[in-house]
């Protein structure tokens, strides 16, 4: 492995041997590399899970939250100071089961943030109950008759509710997460990157060769702005297409949104009350 | 304990929601303000749009008494409905004032056609400002002043707007001139120019003045009544004074977001009722172990659950006190009067920065609903206190100290990185399960109770210093509770008011020792108050008086019961 100025020494690192993670952090330096980001100015907010513990494993500012919460968190960094770059990581029961509800509200928002979920189609730190992506059928030690819920498509809905930029990966090709999470971050607004990633513990049936067997590159002729064949890549489930799938560039950021930032980005930390405006408001109630 | 000329004349406005008592209330106490009166308005509504019955009570006088009354002097029903919902308030020396097409069934009415003379001026959209302009009349304000107001206020809806009401003005004036010289209404109530310089402000604006004079420069949150009034005020401000305001998806968000704000180098806060906060007590956990600062402005509402959504109660300080699972210490302000709702929230964003804690505003629908006249507030010189460092490489986010506190950095202030945590952490903020830095960890944060202790709002003392009887009360009880007691003009009972609930000040063992017998007024059932005092100062208060139906207090009332109690003597 190649030194990083995101490596961190004091990191020790608690997911299982042989785990997608591994790859993921790897391909994560790897990115921050590309872009040649500065620790200092990078936030990695996160949620709860193993996949929430990645920031800890990383030389960066780092908000480690509570489970399902990291996207509020997250959009009120980049609203606070839209001159960091702000990710928000975390595992499928994180982002789509716990966090579901701020995943749609933040979509329809659109802040610049770049979200980041390890699809591992299984809750592991709580060691092995299904998860919102847990496929019909699959049994565990708490889903005894198997999950009966139809799983929950991250891709489809993002696409549908006009996200800014979608895209999959898959953890086992770490070149190919690093570049589209290169875009991702780069892409001005909402990015969501869902990243398959074996869970080599809880999920005996979606395997490293299970999905090597399904992923399929995008091909290079999709035009990602093309909504529809987007969605009609997201509803594929015999083969799993890997890349970025759509991206909507014509949609104003929250940050960008808001009157504040008007006219400078300013972070609000370095503004001051309006005295004189404040007396003028006082004085409108004589 | 007769009521003077000093409570001044209580004028009550009622009919449906969608008629207009909104617009009388904001325009007639504006003018009565500025022709010299103290005016203290307050409104009790139902949970609905259009229809139901509504009232307004508006206390005009040339002394301050921002308290309700439920004594009703001239009463201005706009329907029958309004008869019967006010029935219980009115007397027979209320008087009426309405017009006769609209209330069939009442005898002695004083009759003034506010439509007939509305369409006399153009049209009957004028019939409100006929009933002002009557009101105005009645109590000698200054007809020159409501112009003044009208022309402002309808300048952008055309000419032909404002000179329809300013002839309604004219003509509603004139009808209650005669009402007046007639003999059938007379109120001697004396002017005080001195009132033409004071604002008018409801505890909603105090609190997001508060906020805005205390820094703030985010506010998120989910919009619930009373709370709105202040997400709205902010809203109306943003572009003035740069506040991202956000309405979240839930009060899940809110609170994450005005973390994450917090966490980013903004002051931020989030505003609520129960209900709202309810959901919002893990983020206040959150806060706690983060060592983040948060203010929180919650306006109760009685609960539980949904309750009843546009009444009044105290019914949630335990729910503040314990929010949050897990230990760590806090703040709950509970402000007494307008002024003090603006001195206290701006105290918040600079107690929240200091100590790393959450700091609750605890009010109430009475109090955010209410307005009064008010000298000017004072804006300050008292700057922000900014306790952010710029950090350096070797920056810890929870590095221990020898005051307690770990300097807060803000990530891209400095070379540092800020690494904040759920879990328990390292000086790092980096996860650990190791013993010695978990009794560390928790000391630091608990530590900063006793500061926060020795740095306590004290509780406002009103009456006689050598008392036997205290009556004590919280919140916004404040101007209830102290003009029952001055109703009642014993030189050996004194009120004692907290505006600082939690921690307890340090001087309150010694003022409670003092008092022979200790009466808790409070709008609970349970008595939440008594209970902390006894938890906390463990002080047994003997009596106490409550109200759970809704409604704020009503100081004559109140009087009476505390006159019986005080009777009684010892607290057991
Ligand atoms: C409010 C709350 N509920 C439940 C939990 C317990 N919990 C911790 S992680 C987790 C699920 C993790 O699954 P996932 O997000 O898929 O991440 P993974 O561990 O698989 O990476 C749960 C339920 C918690 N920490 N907080
Ligand atoms: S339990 Fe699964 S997801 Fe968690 S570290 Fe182990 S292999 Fe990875």
């Amino acid at each position: 492995m190649k030194e990083s100025r995101f490596d961190i020494e004091s990191a020790e690192i608690s997911w299982c041997p042989g785990c997608g993670n591994f790859f993921i952090l790897e391909a994560l330096k790897g990115t921050f590399e590309i872009l040649r980001l500065d620790p200092v100015e990078l936030v990695i907010v996160s949620g709860i899970g193993q996949a929430g513990k990645t920031p800890h494993y990383l030389k960066c500012n780092m908000f480690n939250g509570l489970h399902g919460r990291s996207l509020p968190l997250a959009t009120a960094v980049k609203a606070a100071n839209p001159r960091q770059t702000v990710i928000a990581q975390g595992g499928d029961g994180d982002m789509y089961g716990e966090g579901g509800n701020h995943l749609l509200h933040a979509i329809r928002r659109n802040p610049d943030i770049t979200v980041i979920v390890h699809n591992n189609m299984v809750y592991g730190l709580t060691k092995g109950q299904a998860s919102p992506t847990s496929a019909r059928g699959f049994t565990t030690g708490l889903q005894v008759h198997g999950v009966a819920s139809e799983p929950f498509n991250p891709l489809a809905m993002a696409i549908s509710l006009n996200a800014s930029f979608v895209a999959r990966t898959f953890a086992g090709d770490r070149e190919g997460t690093s570049r589209v999470l290169a875009a991702a971050i780069r892409h001005r607004g909402f990015a969501l990157v869902d990243i398959l990633q074996p869970c080599v513990t809880f999920n005996k049936v979606n395997t490293y060769q299970w999905f090597k067997d399904r992923i399929q590159p995008i091909p290079h002729f999709h035009d990602p702005s093309d909504r529809i064949k987007a969605l009609e890549l997201a509803f594929m489930t015999e083969t799993l297409p890997v890349g970025v799938l759509f991206v909507n560039e014509d949609k104003l950021t929250f940050e960008e949104f808001l009157p504040v930032y008007d006219s400078s980005d300013e972070p609000l930390y370095n503004r001051g009350v309006n005295r004189v405006e404040l007396q003028k408001v006082i004085d409108l109630l004589r | 304990m007769s009521l003077s000329v000093k409570h001044g004349v209580a004028i009550v406005v009622a009919g449906e929601a969608g008629q207009g008592i909104q617009t009388i209330e904001s325009i007639l106490t504006m003018v009565l303000k500025r022709s010299g009166y103290h005016v203290f308005a307050t409104k009790e509504y139902m949970s609905r749009i259009r229809g139901g019955s509504n009232s307004t009570l508006i206390r005009v006088g040339h002394e301050r008494t921002p308290a309700h009354v439920d004594r009703i002097d001239v009463l201005v029903p706009l329907d029958d409905n309004a008869l019967e919902h006010l029935a219980s308030r009115i007397s027979r020396e209320t008087m009426i004032i309405g017009e006769r097409e609209n209330l069939q069934t009442l005898h002695d009415l004083l009759d003034i056609p506010f439509s007939g003379l509305a369409e006399k001026a153009g049209g009957k959209i004028y019939a409100n400002t006929v009933a002002i302009a009557a009101l105005l009349g009645i109590l000698e304000g200054e007809l020159n002043l409501l112009e003044e107001y009208l022309s402002d206020r309808f300048e952008k809806k055309g000419k032909s707007i404002v000179k329809g009401n300013l002839e309604a003005a004219r003509l509603g004036f004139q009808a209650g001139r005669e009402l007046r010289s007639s003999g059938k209404t007379s109120f001697d109530l004396k002017k005080n120019p001195e009132t033409a310089n004071d604002i008018l402000i409801s505890g909603g604006a105090a609190v997001a003045l508060g906020a805005i004079s205390g820094g703030c420069n985010f506010i998120s949150s989910y919009p619930m009544s009373p709370g709105t009034a202040v997400l709205n005020f902010m809203a109306h401000h943003d572009s003035q004074f740069g506040i991202v305001v956000e309405q979240a998806e839930d009060e899940i968000a809110a609170v994450n977001m005005a973390l994450g704000a917090w966490y980013a180098g903004a002051r931020a806060m989030v505003t609520t009722s129960g209900g709202g906060f309810a959901l919002m007590e893990e983020g206040v956990s959150l806060a706690g172990i983060t060592e983040s600062p948060l203010v929180v402005h919650v306006g109760q509402r009685p609960g539980p659950a949904t309750g009843m959504a546009t009444r009044t109660e105290q019914g949630d300080l335990d729910l503040v006190l314990h929010s949050g699972h897990g230990e760590f210490p806090r703040i709950v302000y509970a402000p007494g009067s307008v002024e003090e709702a603006f001195q206290l929230t701006r105290r918040a964003f600079n107690e929240a920065d200091r100590y790393q804690v959450p700091v609750f505003v605890l009010t109430d629908q009475y109090f955010i609903d209410s307005y009064c006249s008010v000298p000017a507030l004072d804006t300050g010189t008292a700057d922000i206190e900014d306790h952010t460092v710029r950090t350096l490489a070797d920056y810890k986010r929870y590095a221990f100290t020898e005051e307690g506190i770990s300097p807060r950095g803000i990530p891209g202030f400095g070379e540092g990185l800020v690494c904040v945590n759920s879990h328990e952490h390292t000086e790092e903020g980096h996860i650990t399960e190791k013993i010695q830095m978990r009794n560390r960890m928790m000391e630091k944060r608990m530590g900063k109770l006793d500061p926060i202790v020795r740095d306590s709002v004290p509780p406002t003392l009103i009456g006689p210093e050598k008392y036997r009887v205290l009556v004590i009360c919280w919140g916004s009880n404040y101007h209830i509770v102290a003009e029952a007691v001055s109703l009642l003009g014993k030189d050996d009972i004194a009120v004692l008011h907290f505006s600082q609930v939690f921690p307890l000040p340090p001087e309150t063992n010694e003022l409670l020792e003092r008092a022979e017998s200790t009466i808790v007024v409070e709008n609970n059932y349970t008595g939440q108050f008594a209970r902390l005092l006894k938890a906390y100062a463990g002080l047994d208060t003997g009596h106490s008086i409550r109200q759970y139906n809704g409604r704020p207090f009503c100081f004559e009332a109140l009087a009476k019961k505390i006159l019986r109690l005080a009777r009684k003597g010892d607290r057991k």
